[in-house]
């Protein structure tokens, strides 16, 4: 006789609660810890701007001139003017130049590496663009300095004599070191390690599927680029030339090398001079009066909203087409 | 229009490595062939030369004769680019370009072409082509959404509709269906059924019932042994393949005795 299973018998004590509280310890504490994290991040940016104003809050005060469009830096003056415009300047046009020299390398070599190179050579190069990227900025400053200045005299004259007729290009000193054409073009070098690694890293985890779309079609490889790599990629670009434009704008000790600070707008930027708010601040930081420091501060504070504003507005950028993005693909 | 294809011992590797071995066969124009067989047995491979995909993989390359209506396509100054032209494929998986919309898609071929084109003749050929992939009823008035929004069934079929816009003269599809639901497979099937009246089509395919439903002719790839190369064991019309093979390792694949 089989025995048959009695109709009572008792549940096994064990049987997991299907009610109850759902929230398990782990992921409470989980839960607390990045949302922490989180909110440390946003307290963190709240307090360096307020740092930042009320740090500045005297020197505006005590400030005689406009301070988004005067030139002059005397803080320390009596009576205090001074303001922001040269730095400005500076500070964008040296990151212009930079910029305009290195996305365009920096993408093609990410692209060389990612999608031309053969896989040895590929890997070889980039490890070497991620090692430039950690180089110290100190670096490329004295490397700029005492051998690419010399170098690129040559280069800048010719520059002037056969494009002199734009006003960019002029030079009316005959001198051609220590510009804002040689400072960008060091930033340039400089950038361009973190905007190729980091759009290396893009271009490698564009789907296969795509790139083979592409090739089926009848794309020859520069239009499979185009077709499938360089639109699944932008978002990614654009953050590599975002990162590499915060370094630039960011970039002290190199600029203030290279720089002979003056306080003046000047278009002509194979001249020697100009300026930049980083490198004013390390320039100035340690002769400064309470007033000239308070200044200082300020325009710290303009490159901490100049940053933000152009991280944002790359935000902006991407968040505009994320539909089409390749991240819902 | 259509052509026929015809191939000439072909080897197959991939660098040192030999996938495939003395392939030899014939597809007739506006005709539907399918390639079965078990996994790794070189049939994805085979298709892929048709075309010369294969030769995207670093250290891919073929060795023989394919004949494009009596054209080597493998001629020493032939551009793969043209071949792909000429040739149409479809992958395993849906591949619409996801930053493009459906209509980009659509046109992503013609764009290559080069060569101007007005609007209007885009438009029409947008339209005949999501007709002929029996995709336009459902996307005419989105057009302009992207393409990767679309369920996976008619993202397969915006794919065909991408590959036919070109007009090639043959269709390649690599399991077309296998990452889909019945009824977007149903659809894949009817719409195969309607092509081949002006494309010629070679599909590969897991799906045995699959091949009888849709081909005239089905080619049973096997492999020669552990760690050999794949090989052609028979290619006959569809019908007397599934009913009276000539090959025992045909029958014992068809009969589900392996694979």
């Amino acid at each position: 006789m089989s025995t048959s299973v009695t109709p009572d018998a008792p549940a096994p004590a064990t049987a997991p609660a299907i009610q109850g509280a759902a929230v398990r310890r782990g992921d409470r504490t989980f839960l607390g810890l990045s949302r922490g994290a989180g909110i440390l991040i946003l307290v963190l940016m709240a307090a360096i701007a307020a740092f930042l104003i009320w740090k500045a809050i005297p020197s505006l005060q005590a400030n005689t001139a406009n301070f988004f469009t005067e030139t002059e830096w005397k803080p320390d003056a009596d009576p205090a003017f001074f303001g922001i415009a040269a730095l400005t300047f500076g500070t964008i046009m040296t990151s212009v130049i930079a910029m305009a020299l290195a996305v365009p390398v920096g993408i093609g070599i990410a692209l060389f590496i990612a999608h031309y190179a053969n896989r040895r050579l590929g890997a070889a190069l980039g490890f070497i663009t991620d090692l430039l990227a950690a180089v110290p900025s100190i670096i490329f400053g004295m490397w700029g300095l005492s051998f690419l200045m010399p170098q690129m005299q040559g280069f800048l004259e010719w520059l002037t004599t056969y494009f002199g007729w734009i006003p960019l290009f002029a030079n009316d000193l005959g001198i051609f070191t220590r510009s804002i054409m040689i400072a960008g073009v060091v930033l340039a070098i400089m950038v361009l390690p973190t905007v190729s690694a980091i759009s290396r890293e893009v271009f490698v985890q564009v789907p296969r599927e795509h790139i083979e779309a592409a090739l089926a079609l009848g794309a020859t490889r520069w239009e499979m680029v185009r077709m499938a790599i360089f639109p699944f990629a932008k978002p990614g670009m654009i953050s590599a030339s975002m990162l590499g434009l915060g370094r630039a704008l960011g970039e002290t000790i190199a600029v203030a090398l290279i720089l002979s600070a003056n306080y003046t707008i000047n278009w002509q930027i194979t001249e020697p001079g100009g300026n930049t708010f980083a490198a004013n601040i390390a320039l100035r930081w340690n002769e400064a009066g309470p007033i000239g420091l308070s200044a200082l501060v300020a325009s710290g504070l303009v490159l901490f909203v100049i940053t933000l504003v152009v991280n944002m507005a790359a935000r902006l950028i991407i968040a505009r087409r994320a539909e089409f993005s390749g991240a819902n693909g | 229009m259509a052509k026929r294809i015809d191939v000439n011992d072909l080897d197959i590797y991939y660098g040192s490595f030999k996938a495939v071995e003395g392939v030899s066969f014939s597809v007739e124009p506006c005709s539907v062939t399918a390639f079965i067989g078990p996994s790794g047995c070189g049939k994805s491979t085979v298709l892929r030369t048709l075309n010369r995909m294969h030769e995207v993989i670093p250290g891919a390359y073929a060795d023989g004769k394919v004949l494009l209506d009596g054209e080597d396509i493998y001629g020493s100054d032939v551009d793969p680019v043209n071949v792909r032209r000429t040739i149409g494929m479809v992958f395993q998986r849906p591949n619409p370009f996801p930053t493009m919309s459906i209509y980009e898609n659509v046109v992503a071929g013609l764009r290559l072409e080069g060569g101007k084109r007005s609007r209007a003749e885009l438009d029409d050929r947008v339209e005949s082509s999501l007709r002929g992939a029996n995709l336009w009823e459902e996307v005419k008035d989105r057009l302009n959404r992207p393409g990767s929004g679309l369920s996976g069934g008619q993202q397969q079929r915006l794919c065909i509709a991408r590959a036919i816009a070109v007009e090639p003269a043959v269709l390649l599809m690599d399991e077309p269906c296998s990452a889909l639901d019945p009824i977007s497979t149903q659809a894949i099937e009817d719409l195969i059924d309607e092509l081949k009246e002006r494309y010629t089509i070679v599909i590969v395919t897991h799906n045995m019932q699959q091949a009888a439903r849709v081909s005239d002719r089905t080619a049973f790839f096997n492999l020669a042994g552990v760690g050999k190369p794949g090989r052609l064991v028979e290619i006959n019309s569809t019908d007397v393949l599934f009913s009276t093979p000539s090959q025992q390792a045909t029958e014992d694949y068809i009969s589900g005795r392996f694979g």
